[in-house]
């Protein structure tokens, strides 16, 4: 973000809009809790496509005037009071919540609604008012601008995700929601411990006021390890990944989407502010390495346990492993203060910038698909065993297709959106002269292949005996996965000038020279 | 020593247990308890910082005062919630480990997953 004297301490035109994609969700779980029964169902399904087109409307707002919005509540300027900002960054990731968040409340229609004239039942108002408030609290992170909202924030985030993760009531899904909330809880208080050493050393939380105040001393340090490692450990980096697969695996499907594709870019997302927004100053080539080398590791060893696993919904959760390692590739590959940076090296760091950003988004589309699409092959076949797939895209065809559209756009192939992320990485690699990522990244690309390729083979096989489909699919579900899956095919094609809302907000090279 | 200073070091000392309890005990109410230690050293850390920042004329700095009500709140709900999901595995289960089902990432590749 920008020098503090270039941003004003009062709210911009398009401010309000901030504090409506905040507030609205918020109403909406106190009306779904208090209607109750069917019209959770109601509310949450009108609210969603209503807070899509309210993210639409910031990036409009955000990419017309080419500057952050900003909305100071009630007046009070930081470091008094508390101001909401929208980068070009969290415009992007705000459209991408509302577009992944509609598709999975038309998926998850059918499974969560409540008979007409039934009693209300625990499993659809559970769903539906955790969905309303997991929007509600990505939304805060996205447009949070100090680190104490954030903070609160990230742990709404915690209480909407884990109940979803618990659903059914197994025993095996209550463990693995227990041991989701222990990391989570875990990692926030590390990150709540950062933050109370920052307002010590610096007596704000404001991260415009902190950018410039934040000095390359030790505390600084210990602050942003603190910070780090705690955000780590909700984003599921390796080797903090454990409690990843059992939870994103035994969510019902629309909660596994809604977990894998959204809820851990929350906590990503609050890495890449914590470095690129409150700590330009500080000089972070080693840190950069560390959280890039983390990354790489999680590529390989997530991909390798994907290929090892029998079932398609852990095949999918340990992908998103490996899928979280691509976006740390951004640390190393777009740092943001050079000491002795040319103009060339400098570009590239955008092109890198770009490409780690399109992987969250483009990830989030394709993950969503294919969990979904994961989750219709299950509810039809009674089991998700990879090995009695056989035949299955004869008579799933839109299902598998989206999933085969998902994984191309993992294993970073022409046209996807995780193509051209994984490119720009790769190029950017390759022109720092940290071609050790690179090699990562093709690795990582052939092993994507090999598992999802292990789920198409089968699937588009010829079998001997017909398959016998336990439950009719619909084909208004399908026809929902397969858009979100052309969705993330399309993001591929989005003109370079798309990235321009990216760089919206982001330091100049002159506001970020080292100290 | 100042009193700020001795409330400082025993906010450290508990973030220093509470952090040694979160690791090394393995039954989640364990856990929990040592999550609830962790976090008041954070609060009372908090405490320290917001009276060492006084200003002139002022017994404390009040924002962080206002920042540690928030987070006891939030400290709260998430022991409420863990609390509820403990009770949940134990009535599922007959009992609140989390050893018994597969911890690591291997049993889940058998067969049967």
């Amino acid at each position: 973000m920008p020098h503090p004297d270039a941003i004003s301490a009062a709210s911009t035109s398009g401010g309000a809009l901030l504090v409506v994609a905040i507030v609205l969700p918020i109403v909406g779980v106190l009306l779904a809790l208090a209607l109750g029964g069917r019209h959770a169902e109601r509310v949450a399904l009108a609210l969603m496509p209503t807070l899509l087109a309210v993210a639409a409307a910031i990036a409009l707002c955000v990419w017309r005037t080419g500057e952050i919005a900003q909305y100071v509540v009630g007046g009070w300027a930081p470091p008094l009071g508390v101001a909401f900002r929208a980068d070009g960054l969290s415009a992007a990731m705000a459209l991408t919540t509302g577009v992944v968040a509609t598709a999975i409340a038309l998926f998850a229609r059918p499974a969560f609604a409540t008979a007409p004239g039934g009693g209300e039942t625990r499993g659809p108002l559970v769903f539906w008012t955790l969905l309303i408030a997991i929007c509600g609290a990505l939304n805060a992170i996205w447009f949070g601008g100090d680190l104490f909202t954030l903070y609160v924030a990230l742990e709404l985030l915690t209480f909407g995700a884990v109940p979803l993760v618990c659903l059914d009531g197994r025993p095996e899904t209550i463990a693995a929601a227990l041991r989701y909330l222990l990391f989570a809880l875990f990692g926030s208080v590390l990150y709540l411990l950062g933050t109370v050493v920052l307002y010590g050393a610096y007596g704000t939380l404001d991260i415009v006021l902190l950018a410039d105040r934040v000095r390359a001393v030790p505390i600084s340090w210990i602050a942003a390890a603190l910070m780090t490692a705690g955000l780590l450990a909700k984003t599921a980096l390796f080797p903090l990944h454990l409690w990843l697969p059992p939870a994103h695996a035994g969510a019902p499907a629309a909660g596994s989407a809604l977990l894998s594709a959204l809820v851990v870019k929350g906590s990503f997302f609050l890495v890449v502010r914590l470095w690129f927004d409150v700590m330009p100053g500080l000089p972070d080539q080693a840190a950069a390495q560390i959280l890039g080398a983390l990354g790489a590791s999680a590529i390989i060893f997530g991909s390798v346990l994907a290929l090892r696993q029998a079932r398609l919904k852990l095949l999918i959760a340990y992908s998103t492993v490996a899928q979280i390692g691509y976006l740390f590739f951004l640390f190393p590959l777009a740092p943001k203060s050079f000491v002795a940076a040319s103009g060339a090296a400098l570009a590239w760091s955008g092109v890198a910038w770009t490409g780690g950003i399109l992987q969250m988004i483009s990830h989030a589309v394709a993950k969503a698909a294919m969990f979904m699409a994961a989750g219709l092959l299950g509810e039809a076949l009674g089991h998700d065993r990879i090995a009695g797939f056989g035949g299955v895209g004869r008579v799933l065809p839109m299902t598998v297709a989206a999933f085969a559209l998902g994984g191309m756009s993992l294993m970073g192939l022409p046209p996807s959106g995780g193509f051209v992320a994984k490119w720009l990485l790769l190029t950017a690699a390759v022109a720092e002269g940290q071609w050790w990522w690179a090699v990562v990244i093709l690795i990582g690309g052939l092993l994507a292949a090999g598992y999802v390729f292990r789920v198409l083979g089968p699937a588009f096989a010829r079998s001997e005996a017909p398959i016998t489909l336990r439950a009719p699919v619909s084909r208004q579900r399908e026809a929902v996965v397969l858009a979100l899956a052309v969705c993330a095919l399309l993001l591929g094609f989005l003109p370079l000038k798309a990235s321009e809302l990216l760089e919206i907000g982001r330091p100049d090279t002159a506001e970020v020279a080292p100290r | 020593m100042t009193a700020t200073t001795l409330f400082g070091l025993c906010g450290a000392a508990l973030v220093g247990l509470g952090l040694f309890g979160v690791v090394v005990h393995p039954q989640p109410l364990r856990k929990i308890l040592a999550f609830n230690l962790l976090g008041g050293g954070v609060f009372l850390l908090f405490g320290a910082i917001a009276r060492r920042g006084a200003a002139a004329g002022m017994g404390a700095d009040p924002v962080p005062q206002a920042m540690v009500i928030t987070g006891i709140v939030v400290a709260f709900s998430a022991t409420a919630l863990a609390v509820a999901l403990v009770l949940r595995l134990f009535e599922a289960t007959g009992g609140a480990s989390l050893n018994s089902d597969p911890p690591r990432t291997e049993p889940a590749a058998g067969p049967d997953g």
